[in-house]
Order: C-alpha cells, then structure tokens, then sequence
C-alpha cells in the first residue's frame, strides 16, 4: 500500500519542511509551502524560482479548491514538485494528475493496483489542463 | 443529431469500466458510503424513497429512437416499467438496484448514452430549447455550442468537486424557451457586427433563493467561449462559499460580491486563460454543428391540413407549433394526461414514441424542460396519422402550455427531500380543469408544484407556483402567483398563508376566477396579475 | 418507541430492524429503545444496511406505524402507484399512510 508517492522523474520526492503560506512571506529562505483551501495560490507567484515544493492540503475531498491552486500553479510556470496531502482518494486521482499535482500524501494508503487503474483508464480528455494528456479535439483536428 | 466518433465511445465505455469498478469496492466494503457518495452521485445514482434512482442524461434533451428504445428497455428490464422525465430534459428511473447499475450503463453506452454528472457538485446536463433547430426565431442551432460544452463540461479536472451543483443553459432566440435565465450560467447565441458569439448571464437560480441571472458579458466571440467559461468557473470554485450548503451557489457568489465585482474577477481571469491554449480550435465548433444539419425535408409539400375531425383539431391548435419549412410542423406529445402523473411514460409509450419519431420525425425527439417530448419535424399531411397513433396510447391530451399542463417534481411520494407530495395535487388540479374547453377559455396558464424548497418543479417560475411545506409534520401548501421562466422571466409572490391538500386545489380555482372575472381582451393569466396586482387575488383567497 | 430503518446496499429497498436482521415489512419492525445507533453502526459497517436512521413510531391493532409520513411513504409505496406498492391488492392499504 502506497503511503506517499510521487510521478515525478526521478522518483525521489522532495523531504522539506512546508512552511503555511503566512510563514513564507515572512521566510526568505523557505523552499517548500503548504496552501490550505481558501488560501491564494497566486500569493506565491512572485516566488515560484525558488520553490521546491508546494503542498495543497485536502482537509475533505470534496473541498475542490486544490484543482483551481494547482492549475494556476502551473500554468504561471511552476516546474517545482506539487504535492496532493490529506483526503486524497484512487477516486480523485486523476483529476489531480490533470490539474498539476506529480506526488501524494494521502491519509489513507493507497492500492497502487487501484492507483494503476485509476490513472490509465481514460485514453483521452476533452479539455485542455495542466498535464500533457492525449487532447480529443487535438485529435480530430490534427 | 451528435454522433459519437471513437473519442466519445471511449470516454462512456470507460467512464463504464470505472464505475463499475467503484460499485465493487463498495459493495465489498473498501469504499464508505461517504467516499462513494459523491462518486454515485456523478454517476447519476441516488438513494432515494423507495430504492435507487438513476438520472440518464438526455444532452439538450435530443435523442433518436434508438436510443429512445434503450430507455424503454432499462425501464422494463432493470426498473419497473416506466420513467418519468424531469425539468432538465432528462430521465429517470425509480426502483433501481444498485448492484445492476453498472449494467445499465453499459447498455446505455451502447446507444451513445450515459448517466455522467446528472448529479453531484459538477457541471450537470446542458439543457436548451426544445424548438432548437426548427424554430423560425433562432439565429442559429443552439445544440452545437452545447454539445461542445458537454464534452468540455465532462470528467473537468479542475470543475469536478464545486461548492454545489451547476447548471448551464443555451439558447439562441430572444424568446426563452428553456428558463435560461434561472441557471447558473444562461448563454443566449447573438450576433454582434456580423460574428457569432454568446451573451453570458451568470447567478440565475431557483430553490431556497430564486434569483434571475444577470448579463455579466453581452459578448463572447464562439472562439473563445471556452476559455471564458473557465474563467466564470474558476472565479466560483475559489470564491464559492463552502460554509453553508444553501449558500454555496453561484448566485449567491454573484449577488454577495455583486456582479460587477464578479465580472473584474472573471475578466482578470479570462484575459489570463485566453492565452493558455483552452479554446478548441473553430474547426471542432464546426464538426459537430454538421451533424445537426437539417434533415433532407421535402419540397413542395402541400401546407393544407384536413381540420374536419373536431378531436384532431382541437389537438392541432394546442399541440402543433409552426415550423421554419414549408409543409412541417412541430409536434408536442403530451405526458400530462388529465389524472395522470405528470412526466411520467410507460415503457410501452416509450416505444412506441420512439417508434413514431422513426417514422415521422426524421428520427428525432427532444425533450422539455416541461416534461413533455416534441417530434420536431412532422410533415403537415403525417400530422392525422400520427395524432390517431398518439391518441390510442394516451399521448394526445390537447393541453399544451394550459391549466392542466402541469410541472410536477415527483415530491413525497418519490423523494427524499420532499416535504410534502406534488403529484396527488397535481392531478386533483387537473381533474378540477378537465375540461377542455374550460382550459381553453384560461388560456395559458403554466403552473408548476415543487413539494420542497429544493423547486425542481420550479414553482418560483409558474404563473401559478404551488410549493409544498411541512407544517407540523402535516403537508401544507403555499401559494404563488405571477412568476415566469420565459423571457419576461420573474419570480412568483407568495400570496399569504398556506393551504392544506383540498385547500390549495380550491385556492388556484379562486385564482382563475379573479383573473376571469378582471381580464381585459388577450390578457394571459400572468398579464392580469402583473396589472392588477396581488391585492384582489388576496381577498379571494382569504375572504 | 422508537425503530431503526435503512435502505438494503446493493438493492436499495427500504428496510426496517426485527431485533435480528432485517425486514421489508414494517410490521417487523421492533422497537430499538436507545441501542438505535449502536445497531445502525454495526450493521452499516457490516453491510447489511446502507444510511441507517433511527424514527419515532407507534404501535397499533393494525401495526407498526412510523409517526412520520415520509417514512409512511416508505413503508407503503408511492401513495400514486399502489399498484407499486408492497399491498397492491389492498385498496385501503394507502389509508394507513396520510
């Protein structure tokens, strides 16, 4: 069972200490940055050069606001390591692979068949995200 | 009508796979209810009264016959014979098991259709105009636009667990036909110095709090509709309150923050997005508005129509609406026989109406956010064979948009979120109006029940809105009046205090008396009220 | 007194505690006293009900019934098809429920 793991290249995750969001403003030398859900994601924008980790806490799963700081991460061009903590589920995985996130600390361990399962069952997607999945209007219009 | 190309296959037989996978897991016991929960919901599935029930998506409310006849088979073969049609263009089923829901949704795969996000705190069925593609009042076929919404909409990564539920509505005339106002985003196709665009109103809703969409852009060119959307989604799925369940929709967002506050947010968002790549390119808008081209119509049909049959005519002047070519006509079946559940269709009817369409209606049939079903391209010499055809199973009641045309939620006897049963009313009103030429002499009159606050049967949008409360734990009704979902959209007004089950029948007769008794030449029920006021529709009712 | 009801996992019938298992008929249903949650946990965790919850209800010559008329509803039938309820042959069955 899969109690941490990560998509990244490499493999080997990143082992910081993340600082809150409040905390990292005050911390020039802070590298990694927990955002909980009604927190601004965008905050760290200024900063993304020297970020290694930013972590999104999950306090329920149903809280969606992760996928929206996840996405704007990526898409300012964060490259650093995203990580998924909390209430994370096979069932959300997905969806968080689309929206940016490359490692999880779920509270529950994870069945790394199910986990298999999950992230190979669609072959497409029909919206453009954060990840390089295979695009269908990409597809059908060459 | 859209056809699914192998992208699409893929998508359903996998989403398919997926779920059934999930229902394993929790029927062995490795999922919670809490964590399926949200899951099942996505899939359509809730647990309801009596049973399951499972929501299909009818996308835009069109479906061919084939598929049609996979909905008359689910309700044969898994369900108990019939299914009701909702006010979101869908259908569902009752008495569903929830280990055969899987199946289900493979056979419905099958015929290019599914049950994906008819529920839970996503993006849910897309719904538009019944008339869409034959209405001599559009400026365009709305279906496209929604169709390439619904592929955008599906399986959304970012989207997928909202504050609450969204729902979206597209139409392209000035005329509403599909209460676009009263959704989360309304989308009205317009045209703009000769380009084709979206006029986007965000924060409509019904429920607890009815509020009308305001315009938050009066144009968003189709390439860039996407990018847009996204930006309006985001800005709620950051800012949504997550607090308070009957706060927690967009409409509330919008009018908190106001919609000029909302519209800067979703403006810095937008100019963002817009360089991110999200938009399909027009190319794509184009492929799927070529499969609902219009279908090969005859010429030179003849527009004469035999009206000797006194049945057939009454019939013909409720039920059958013009259409844009020569020689058609677009027809309403009604599902609201007078004593009948409203919405509701037996398998057997179900076939056959996929059976007529086949034969009749190039194939085609929609429906209502009315709970009705329009075969929308009937040749005007077809239209007496298939009013017989119709007629022999109880489908040719001539009420369209009168007295006894009822919107119903299922209510009590279906739903757990009821306080108090719809469509016992329902049908004690209709019985009280059978008469046809009564209901004819009201003239338009849609009135629509909810038996909770939760107004699906979108009380807050009839001109006359009954909404059912529990009141001591006894059933209790309350009265609205003056409402409306169509384009001169407002919110009913609660006449005064409520009325118990034989009340509030007595009540809406009350409230066609004082309009009978006050109307003016060519005034709709609705019309009256809006001149004279509440006043003397108070003082009948509470003499 | 008080009564625990649910609905089955993996068919969704509504289903009522007999001090045993578990009934489709209201009629069996037992009075739970105060123990309500504790069985609807255990039971819920075992899978033999799904969204257990605990009613008020009485008891009478004609049975057991819930004071609520939506758990009324749900012991009976749809009050519109009593053709689909669990008394179909009896007319008078839906008196019982308003």
């Amino acid at each position: 069972m899969l109690e941490f793991f990560s998509l990244r290249e490499g493999g080997e995750a990143a082992e910081l200490p993340a600082v809150t969001l409040e905390a990292f403003a005050g911390q020039s030398n802070a590298t990694a940055v927990r955002i909980e859900p009604g927190e601004d994601a965008r905050a760290l924008l200024p900063h993304l050069d020297r970020i290694a980790l930013v972590e999104v806490n999950f306090p329920a799963f149903g809280d969606g606001r992760g996928y929206s700081a996840a996405r704007i991460l990526r898409e300012a061009g964060y490259k650093g390591e995203l990580r998924a903590v909390g209430d994370v589920l096979v069932d959300q995985l997905r969806h968080m692979v689309r929206s940016g996130f490359d490692s999880f600390a779920p509270d529950q361990p994870l069945d790394p068949q199910l986990v298999d399962a999950a992230l190979n069952r669609f072959s497409g997607v029909y919206q453009k995200a954060a990840d390089a999945a295979a695009l269908i209007w990409a597809r059908r219009h060459g | 009508m859209y056809q699914y190309d192998q992208y699409d296959q893929a998508m359903v037989d996998a989403r398919v796979a997926e779920f059934r996978d999930q229902t394993a897991r929790r029927l062995s016991g490795q999922l919670t209810e809490a964590q399926f929960r949200p899951i099942r919901l996505m899939n359509g599935l809730y647990l309801q009264l009596h049973a399951y029930m499972l929501r299909v998506a009818v996308p835009y409310g069109t479906l061919n016959s084939r598929q049609m006849r996979m909905l008359a088979h689910i309700a044969r073969t898994y369900d108990r014979g019939y299914g009701h049609f909702t006010t979101r263009q869908n259908i569902q089923y009752n008495w569903i098991k929830l280990a055969e829901a899987p199946d289900i949704l493979a056979d419905l795969a099958t015929v290019g259709m599914h049950a994906i996000q008819t529920s839970g705190n996503c993006i849910r069925n897309i719904s538009s105009d019944q008339y869409a593609g034959v209405s001599a009042d559009e400026i365009a076929d709305p279906r496209p636009l929604a169709e390439l919404l619904r592929q955008w909409s599906s399986f959304h990564p970012e989207f997928t667990y909202l504050p609450r539920k969204f729902k979206i509505c597209v139409i392209a005339s000035a005329q509403d036909r599909a209460a676009m106002r009263l959704h989360d985003i309304g989308i009205e196709l317009v045209e703009r110095d000769g380009a084709s665009g979206a006029r986007i109103f965000v924060g409509g809703g019904m429920g607890r709090t009815p509020m009308i969409a305001p315009e938050i852009r009066d144009f968003v060119p189709f390439a860039e509709v996407v990018s847009y959307l996204e930006a309006c989604l985001r800005v709620y799925n950051r800012y949504g309150r997550r607090d308070n369940k009957f706060k927690a929709r967009i409409k509330i967002l919008v009018h908190e923050m106001g919609a000029d506050t909302y519209r800067a947010h979703v403006e810095e968002e937008f100019a963002h997005m817009k360089t991110l790549g999200l938009d399909p390119p027009l190319a794509e808008l184009e492929r799927i508005a070529a499969h609902f081209a219009p279908p090969p119509y005859e010429t030179g049909l003849s527009d004469a129509i035999d009206r000797s049959d006194k049945d057939f005519a009454l019939w013909l002047d409720t039920q059958v609406k013009p259409h844009k070519q020569p020689g058609y006509a677009i027809v309403n079946i009604s599902l609201k026989p007078i004593g009948g559940i409203p919405g509701d269709a037996s398998a057997e009817q179900i076939d056959l109406m996929a059976d007529l369409a086949e034969t009749y209606s190039f194939d085609e049939l929609r429906v209502t956010h009315a709970q009705n079903i329009v075969l929308a391209h009937v040749r005007k010499a077809d239209l007496h064979a298939l009013w017989k055809a119709l007629e022999a199973a109880d489908l040719a009641t001539p009420n369209l948009d009168l007295i006894s045309d009822i919107i119903a939620c299922p209510g009590l006897d279906y739903c757990s979120l009821a306080n108090a049963r719809s469509i016992p009313i329902a049908q004690r009103i209709a019985q009280r109006f059978a008469d046809i030429g009564r209901q004819k002499a009201l003239g338009e009159l849609k009135l629509k029940i909810s038996g909770c606050i939760n107004a699906c049967g979108h009380h807050h949008a009839g001109h006359i809105g009954i909404l059912g409360v529990d009141r001591k734990g006894v059933e209790n009704y309350q009265l609205l009046l003056g409402g409306s979902g169509a384009e001169d959209v407002a919110l009913g007004q609660i006449t005064g205090p409520g009325f118990d089950e034989d009340g509030i029948v007595d009540a809406v007769e009350k409230a066609t008396d004082v309009y009978l008794a006050n109307r003016t030449d060519g005034e709709r029920f609705v019309d009256t009220f809006r001149r004279i006021g509440m006043a003397p529709f108070k003082e009948a009712l509470y003499a | 007194m008080k009564i625990l009801t649910g609905n089955d996992l993996a068919t969704g019938d509504v289903i009522w505690w007999t001090g045993e298992g578990w009934s489709i008929h209201v009629n069996d249903a037992v009075d739970v006293g105060d123990k309500g949650e504790a069985i609807a946990q255990a039971e819920s965790a075992a899978r033999r009900v799904n969204e257990a919850y605990v009613i008020e209800a009485t008891i009478d010559a004609n049975g057991v019934r819930p004071a609520h008329i939506k758990d009324r509803i749900r012991a009976l039938g749809p009050t519109v098809r009593p053709d689909l309820s669990l008394k179909p042959a009896d007319p008078t069955a839906g008196n019982w429920v308003i």
